[in-house]
């Protein structure tokens, strides 16, 4: 199996390694860079645990090899938050209680991101179609929903001075 | 053999002590501490959370030691087969590849090819003679890296001999194919059981004025957590030390079953269930993957990591339902429920691998005269083998209670609308009423505390159910299909007193262990394990509502069987019941010993000092007082002479019943009548878990049980075709809601304590996952009663529903 070098700047760090052509982004996140937030939950692309934001678009890292994310720009749930203060999603999923076993809750929150990012400010309806893409087996949706809002509220408040 | 069971009836009759008739329903929660105690009955934002959405939260499959190597299975392309041959060679013969492992080498490893389930029954780890269900394990490979061990799987070659597979269980009970040849007895039968009492209902149902009967089947279904299974097994042959990380959801049991297995010594094996990505009764069984992983660690001496892809999951994990029922329901001429009859055929597939206590091999079944206050029942299932993955565990669900009160919401249903009675009418006509408790049923449960008739009036208040049925009586004059379907179904959790419940003779008890340090922090086991509940926020609460210490002061840590005391696990809506009450009897002991510290500081009797909150004062003197968190300190630096220094309590707690949730639901469907398109319009869920811990988790309980309520009611079904390949091996096939198809569920509570329980609580995980797929089934039925149709199976499809519209000459 052919091997390629690639660069790839990971939440805002250039990362270089040499990985064969088949390895899927996903494991290359996981294994090579051992950022174990993004999660493996299916094989056929159907549940979105393995969601990252890869120039700014919601992907789902399982289906993408790392070698096409050459030069490209990758945002994972850990470079989320802005040092010690929790990104609005993520305030939003601790307060509304959008997480029981956490497991999906990374490519929720990645999924999130670039959606408000494309509607800030979206309807109830368009959020549930904006996460359909991802499953998950806990909470019943309506507090990642209400998560969902929360963020999109606190992001369209005009930055504090 | 055949086993008989009957002289197991009357197992569960224990009469709790301190039982009050008639508890009182409450409609608030109560709370009794400050926001900075944050006990019972406090919003608090979940402890665990900072974790999992900052991307630290560690899964089995995110362990990673030196040297690890990674394990991948070859599976069956048969549902039955003949093995050959097994040849490994050109595997073996790859680079990075370490070893190849066979039913042969588990075999001479010590009889290893075979393991018990936790129904005494045997199950194949990997196979010799032949294979009994598609996707069964066939050999495993081991190698340095997880794609190599996938690349190598496809160079095993297997011969196998097709053999006829045993796809219907009635057409199985005709012994023509025996799937189990390697038992002495050649028959595919395993087990008969019933509870009741049959010539009493018999008697009944000869005097009833209106019997109505259904054939109603639940299918298979799965689990399907997000996170799949898998193991990371770490064998040190130096020390003879055995660790393994496990999506657990009863670690210790574990840990016990692969001693007994695999005759490791137990202290010399550690279990450890890190976070966990969802359980719901899928992560209750030991898998054939596990067992190989474990064996191929310690015969290579190096730690070996197995992780499940979905397919494998879907395809051969243990599955839920597959319950083929017939009913019978009888009336008076009043229109009084007077009896039920109810035969079952249980689907096993290749082994009698439910997830049951062991004396109960179809569950908790028997509660299956519900809500309702009958004169006699009688209730049989027979389990059968087929050629179809092993298994039976709950699906959130407490040991086949879901199929219970399926069977029963739908058949009180069928009797209402046959007698042309209302269904909410005919309900609270019928309930068992809040002076019947305890209430004795005729399949002897003793129902703790219950008031039916508060949850279903709040239902039909927040829903306003007469001027719906008004609308929907408007709406069929213009041809329009509209239907109000009804759930009052009764829960029966937390499994259990040990005189009847246990795991291969393992008591179901379950533990807490409180230490509480010298600056008045505390830390806090548990022998449960959450997989998403949220225990290290609610078992928190628990101590600080007993000790008054701060939930934000006390740390909560389960699943490693190092350091946690011993327990049963978490499933069957089982920790609050069992661990919760434990922590406050663990706590109460600590509060006993922190009194008499009290006491020897402030210079008085025990008898004059008072308990308030966080703190014990002198009586008639609230300025003369210690906090807890003095006394703890004291208890280090200052304890009384003769008195042992520390703080500390541990309870293993064996509750004196079981308890009973119940509740109310109400779902308004409109069907579309040339699709068969089925539109939820509202679903009203008013739930009784008794006294609440934290609401904002109940509430997320809540719901998460609805739209695993409604996966089965509308979209999840196991499907095999004539051959035995599962049809629904991904998620592609096999539909889980997603966001869009989810309703927004509208809550209510109603709150009536149980009265064995410490605090009053009950359990609610699992309430909506059972209470809710008759309540859909119910009104999209309720939709075209009219039309002739008085039952369809779920899960209830748009296909479903317009064939039946279609053979009503509805649509064409």
């Amino acid at each position: 199996m052919s091997q390629h070098e690639i660069t790839v700047t990971v939440n805002g760090t250039p990362r270089t390694r040499k990985v064969e052509a088949r390895l899927l982004l996903v494991h290359f996140i996981r294994e090579d860079l051992c950022l174990t937030g993004t999660h493996v939950g299916c094989d056929t692309t159907s549940c979105g645990a393995c969601t990252i934001n890869l120039d700014g678009e919601a992907v789902k890292s399982c289906t993408v090899f790392a070698v096409q994310a050459d030069g490209a720009r990758i945002d994972t749930v850990e470079g989320l938050a802005d040092g010690a203060t929790l990104h609005p999603l993520q305030q939003g999923f601790w307060e509304k209680h959008g997480l029981q076993c956490g497991f999906c809750t990374p490519g929720m929150l990645m999924c999130a991101k670039a959606f408000l990012a494309q509607n800030p400010n979206p309807t109830e309806d368009d959020i549930r179609h904006g996460i359909s893409g991802n499953l998950c087996r806990c909470t019943g949706y309506n507090k990642i929903v209400e998560a969902i809002q929360f963020a999109a509220d606190k992001l369209r408040e005009p930055k504090g001075t | 053999m055949t086993t008989h069971l009957k002289d197991r009836v009357e197992f569960h009759s224990a009469k709790p002590e301190g039982v009050s008739v008639n508890v009182p329903t409450e409609d608030h929660v109560r709370i009794t501490t400050p926001a900075k105690v944050c006990g019972m009955g406090h919003r608090m934002k979940r402890k665990e959370d900072p974790r999992f959405i900052q991307g630290h939260g560690r899964y089995v499959d995110d362990v990673k030691l030196p040297d690890m190597l990674y394990m991948d299975i070859v599976r069956s392309p048969y549902a039955h087969a003949k093995i050959l041959k097994i040849d490994a060679s050109e595997a073996l013969a790859t680079p990075g590849v370490i070893a190849v492992i066979t039913g042969e080498d588990l075999k001479k490893a010590g009889n290893l090819h075979f393991m018990p389930t936790l129904m005494s029954d045997t199950q194949m780890v990997l196979p010799i003679e032949k294979v009994v269900y598609y996707a069964q394990e066939v050999c495993c490979v081991i190698a340095t890296e997880r794609y190599i061990a996938a690349d190598a799987i496809e160079k095993v070659v297997v011969d196998y001999e097709p053999l006829e597979p045993v796809i219907d269980p009635f057409k199985a009970l005709e012994d023509k194919v025996i799937v189990r040849d390697d038992k002495e007895t050649k028959t595919n039968h395993i087990w008969h059981w019933e509870a009741g009492d049959k010539a009493a209902t018999d008697a009944v149902f000869a005097s009833a004025a209106t019997v109505v009967e259904e054939q109603i089947y639940l299918p298979r279904i799965h689990v399907s957590s997000i996170e799949t299974c898998g193991m990371v097994a770490n064998y040190d042959k130096v020390r003879g030390h055995m660790q393994i990380y496990m999506t657990s959801q009863a670690p210790h049991a574990h840990r016990t079953v692969f001693a007994l297995v695999s005759g490791l010594p137990e202290h010399m094996i550690q279990v450890i269930s890190p976070d966990i990505g969802g359980g719901f009764g899928g992560k209750v069984p030991i898998y054939p993957g596990y067992v190989c992983c474990a064996v191929a660690s310690l015969i290579l001496g190096k730690p070996v990591k197995w992780i499940e892809d979905r397919s494998e999951n879907l395809q051969a994990d243990s599955f839920a339902r597959d319950y083929h029922i017939t009913a019978r329901l009888a009336a008076d001429q009043h229109g009084k429920i007077i009896g039920l009859q109810v035969k079952t055929l249980s689907d096993c597939g290749a082994a009698d691998a439910a997830a049951n206590p062991s004396k109960f091999p179809a569950g908790l079944y028997s509660i299956c005269t519900g809500s309702y206050d009958m004169k006699a029942a009688h209730v049989t299932v027979d389990g059968v083998y087929t050629t179809k993955p092993p298994g039976g565990v709950a699906y959130r669900c407490s040991f086949r209670v879901t199929e219970a009160v399926h069977m029963i919401e739908r058949m009180v249903d069928v009797l209402a609308h046959q007698l042309g009675e209302d269904p909410a009418d005919f309900r609270l006509k019928n309930f068992i009423r809040p002076d019947q408790f305890p209430y004795k049923s005729p399949t002897g449960w003793e129902y703790d505390s219950g008031n039916y008739k508060a949850a279903l009036d709040l239902a039909m208040t927040m829903i306003d159910y007469r001027a719906l049925r008004k609308e929907q009586l408007e709406k069929r004059a213009r041809g329009e299909l509209m239907g109000i379907g009804i759930s009052s179904f009764t829960e029966v959790v937390g499994a259990g007193p040990s005189k009847d419940y246990d795991i291969l003779g393992i008591k179901m008890f379950d533990s807490a262990e409180i230490r509480i340090h010298p600056t008045g922090k505390a830390m806090a086991r548990f022998g449960t394990k959450s997989q998403g509940q949220g225990h290290e926020t609610t078992y928190a609460q628990i101590v600080a509502e007993e000790l008054g210490l701060p939930a934000a002061d006390i740390q909560v840590e389960e699943g490693d069987t190092d350091t946690a005391p011993y327990g049963l696990g978490t499933y069957a809506s089982r920790s609050t019941p069992t661990a919760g009450a434990a922590a406050a009897m663990a706590a109460r002991k600590i509060k006993a010993k922190a009194k008499k510290i009290a006491a020897y500081l402030l210079e008085v009797g025990e008898d004059d000092l008072e308990w308030n909150v966080d703190s014990f004062h002198v009586k008639g003197s609230p300025d003369k007082k210690k906090s807890i968190q003095e006394i703890a300190f004291a208890a280090y630096t200052n304890h009384p002479q003769g008195m042992e220094a520390g703080l500390e309590a541990t309870d293993y707690y064996d509750p004196p019943n079981l308890t009973f949730p119940f509740g109310s639901y109400i779902c308004v469907v409109d069907l579309d009548s040339g699709t068969g398109e089925i539109k939820i319009r509202r679903f009203v869920a008013v739930d009784d878990c008794g006294h609440i811990i934290n609401p904002m988790i109940v509430e997320g309980q809540i719901e998460g049980g609805l739209t695993m309520g409604l996966a089965p009611a509308m979209f999840e079904e196991i499907v095999y075709d004539e051959n035995g390949q599962n049809l629904t091996g991904t998620f592609a096939d096999y539909l889980l809601p997603t966001a869009v198809e989810s309703p927004k569920w509208e809550l209510g509570k109603t709150i009536t304590p149980s009265p064995h329980h410490p605090l009053g609580a009950k359990g609610v995980g699992e309430s909506p996952t059972v209470g809710a797929p008759p309540a859909i089934a119910n009104a999209i039925v309720d939709a075209m009663w009219h039309l002739g149709v008085r039952h369809l199976d779920i899960p209830v499809t748009p296909q479903k529903v317009w064939r039946a519209l279609r053979k009503a000459g509805v649509t064409d």
